[in-house]
């Protein structure tokens, strides 16, 4: 296990968030991923207002909030996947607005999606390969001669077949992964975003639809991203999981951000439980039980 | 009934010029719809690109018919940007509307009075083909019977050239789809935002698949301008896109060899039931007769589509195709 290192990443992320103030935008001491003023909206929905917020590098945040809060519109901001109608965001320094989602991959951003985007009529080989940046096999005019792409595609497919067997899942490679069950598209996903060689990885909801046997084995494997020096930004609604494996959590309500801090320290956030449950516990539940469902859903 | 005048019929058409020509298209197609994703609907607008280029080429500009195949390569892809620039970013569906709208386009421009000078209007052009025919190696009175059909010298070196062109064709797409390019077209046409989510250029991939299909289809017009030593703009209407899809569909999309599977079949089903249906009116067999010989010629469609019909049905992958592949859609 890390935790028998001298100092795990986990210990070294924990360190330097220790001093950062639990406040809404706080600045970190090593942001890898900094916005600024991000503001879409749909019609007259303002579905994502973010003042500011800064991302520790190397540390696991966790972003959370309820539904409708904003975190999926955010991620799809950050990642190139929409475009905000005002604000600026940096990755690494370099200013991603106006950024192809492709362009934002390339730099080392890579996402997963809540919706589990295995491609399921290309084996699981296939997958993995399609993930590998940089081969020359890809241009259309060296494809269509072997010589040049056949020692990349052996590189390729060691790296691949590693990954995979680190995922379990090496028995798996040749079946297609439309046959998959949902948990082992989620691993088939991030295994293949690993092909990149990611220096941060976003996962938007990691844990929905896997069954209960397979959350220890995704946790640890998200536990093991950090300490192979990858940053972790994640969505998830399951508070044990985000409890377990964040050093840092932001939450989301009405597009904004409410509250930072350590998961324990974040969960015990007026704000936070307010934008939760709603903000009329200060009133008798019995008389106020109605409305109190309908805002937790808001 | 004549049972070897129908099927020698039908040996002709499954190895005759239209067998090429449709071939070469749903080739093309493939490319596009087969293994990208792309609903190109307008594969008949490159067909004409490619012949017309030969045709004026050869009889407006007076130059040769190489420059014809030349320049109906440039403008296939001329014609490949202007529909791929402002659709391929967007919903699948667009680029659909957007190239049955350009094929009628191009057709209509073809057929038009104000263009008459340059295409020909609804008549084509004729008689263009003396620079590619001068290339034959083969004796003047070569004559080839397939029982009571006979092809000529020019028929056969058309279909020479036709076929090595398809194969050579076949090559190609083999070599493209086993590449790791092939395999990011293929993760497109599955999910183009996963792709794009790894770091390719997902634009450039679905140009370059509609491009490359384009000049499929061009070749293939350009076999029918030779083929036929004619051009004429109705034949590129958009019945010809849909039977380009129908032979994909039948032979199996995303397979090298489906659309030459495919064509084969298709024509000798529809020139054999033509044949067919004729006779059978002709020796009075009893309700077959009930039709006219126009009538037949209908119907003969009606049972290519019935056919499709039970092919989706019961072997919905197309006859080449992976029912396992096909299987997963179902979820």
């Amino acid at each position: 296990m890390p935790d028998n290192a001298p100092e795990t990443r986990k210990e070294a992320a924990q360190r330097a968030l220790a001093d950062v103030p639990r406040v809404p935008g706080a600045p970190k001491p090593d942001p890898i991923l900094i916005a600024d003023g991000v503001v879409r909206s749909f019609g007259g929905l303002t579905a994502v207002d973010v003042a500011h917020v800064e991302v520790q590098r190397g540390a696991i945040t966790a972003l959370i909030g309820p539904n409708g809060a904003g975190k999926t519109t955010f991620f799809n901001l950050l990642t190139g996947f929409d475009t905000p109608n005002t604000g600026t965001w940096l990755f690494n320094g370099h200013d991603l607005a106006g950024v192809a989602a492709f362009r934002v991959a390339r730099m080392g951003m890579i996402r997963t999606f809540q919706l589990t985007k295995a491609l399921s009529k290309m084996t699981v080989m296939e997958n993995m390969r399609l993930g590998a940046t940089g081969q020359k096999g890809e241009r259309l005019l060296s494809s269509i001669f072997g010589f040049l792409w056949s020692a990349q595609e052996r590189q390729v497919t060691a790296k691949a077949e590693e990954l995979l067997s680190r995922f379990n899942m090496l028995q798996k490679k040749d079946d297609f992964a439309g046959s998959l069950s949902g948990g082992q598209r989620k691993l088939l996903e991030m295994a293949r975003a690993l092909m990149t060689d990611p220096e941060m990885v976003m996962l938007d909801e990691p844990m929905a639809g896997v069954n209960p046997a397979l959350t220890q084995s995704l946790l640890q494997h998200i536990k093991d991203l950090r300490e192979q020096g990858m940053t972790v930004l994640f969505v998830e609604h399951d508070m044990d999981m985000v409890r377990d494996i964040s050093d840092w959590v932001i939450v989301m309500a009405q597009g904004k951000v409410i509250a930072e801090g350590p998961p324990d320290e974040v969960m015990r956030d007026e704000a936070v439980i307010v934008a939760y449950l709603g903000g009329h516990h200060d009133k008798a539940l019995t008389s106020s039980g109605v409305s109190f469902t309908e805002e937790a859903h808001g | 009934m004549d049972w070897g005048y129908i099927i020698s019929v039908m040996i002709v058409s499954a190895f005759g010029v239209e067998a090429i020509v449709f071939g070469l298209a749903a080739i093309g197609i493939n490319m596009q719809f087969g293994y990208t994703g792309l609903l190109n609907f307008g594969q008949s607008a490159f067909m004409a690109v490619g012949g017309y280029s030969v045709a004026v080429t050869v009889i407006e500009l007076g130059a040769n018919f190489w420059w014809g195949v030349v320049i109906a390569f440039a403008v296939t892809i001329v014609l490949a940007l202007l529909l791929g620039i402002p659709t391929l970013r967007l919903r699948a569906d667009y680029l659909a509307i957007v190239t049955i709208a350009a094929s009628e386009i191009v057709r209509l421009i073809l057929r038009s009075v104000t263009f008459k000078e340059i295409f020909g209007g609804s008549d084509g052009q004729f008689s263009f083909g003396a620079d590619f025919f001068a290339l034959s190696p083969l004796p003047e009175d070569l004559a080839f019977r397939i029982g009571p059909v006979v092809l000529n010298e020019r028929q056969i070196f058309v279909l020479i050239v036709g076929w090595a062109l398809v194969f050579l064709s076949c090559l190609i797409v083999w070599l493209l789809v086993r590449s790791p390019w092939g395999r990011v077209l293929k993760g497109i046409r599955e999910d183009e935002d996963a792709v794009r989510s790894l770091g390719k250029n997902v634009y450039l991939y679905k140009m370059q698949a509609l491009v490359i299909g384009g000049l499929f289809g061009a070749i293939g017009g350009i076999i029918y301008a030779v083929g036929n030593e004619a051009v004429s703009p109705d034949f590129f209407g958009t019945d010809t896109t849909f039977f380009a899809y129908a032979i994909l569909i039948l032979g199996g999309a995303a397979r090298v060899f489906g659309p030459v599977l495919g064509t084969v079949i298709f024509w000798a089903i529809i020139q054999g039931t033509d044949v067919f249906l004729r006779s059978a009116i002709d020796i009075g067999v009893p309700v077959l007769s009930l039709m006219t010989g126009t009538q037949a010629a209908v119907v003969r469609f009606m049972l290519v589509g019935l056919g499709i019909m039970l092919l989706m049905i019961f072997r919905p992958q197309g006859i080449l195709g992976d029912r396992r592949e096909l299987a997963l859609d179902a979820r």
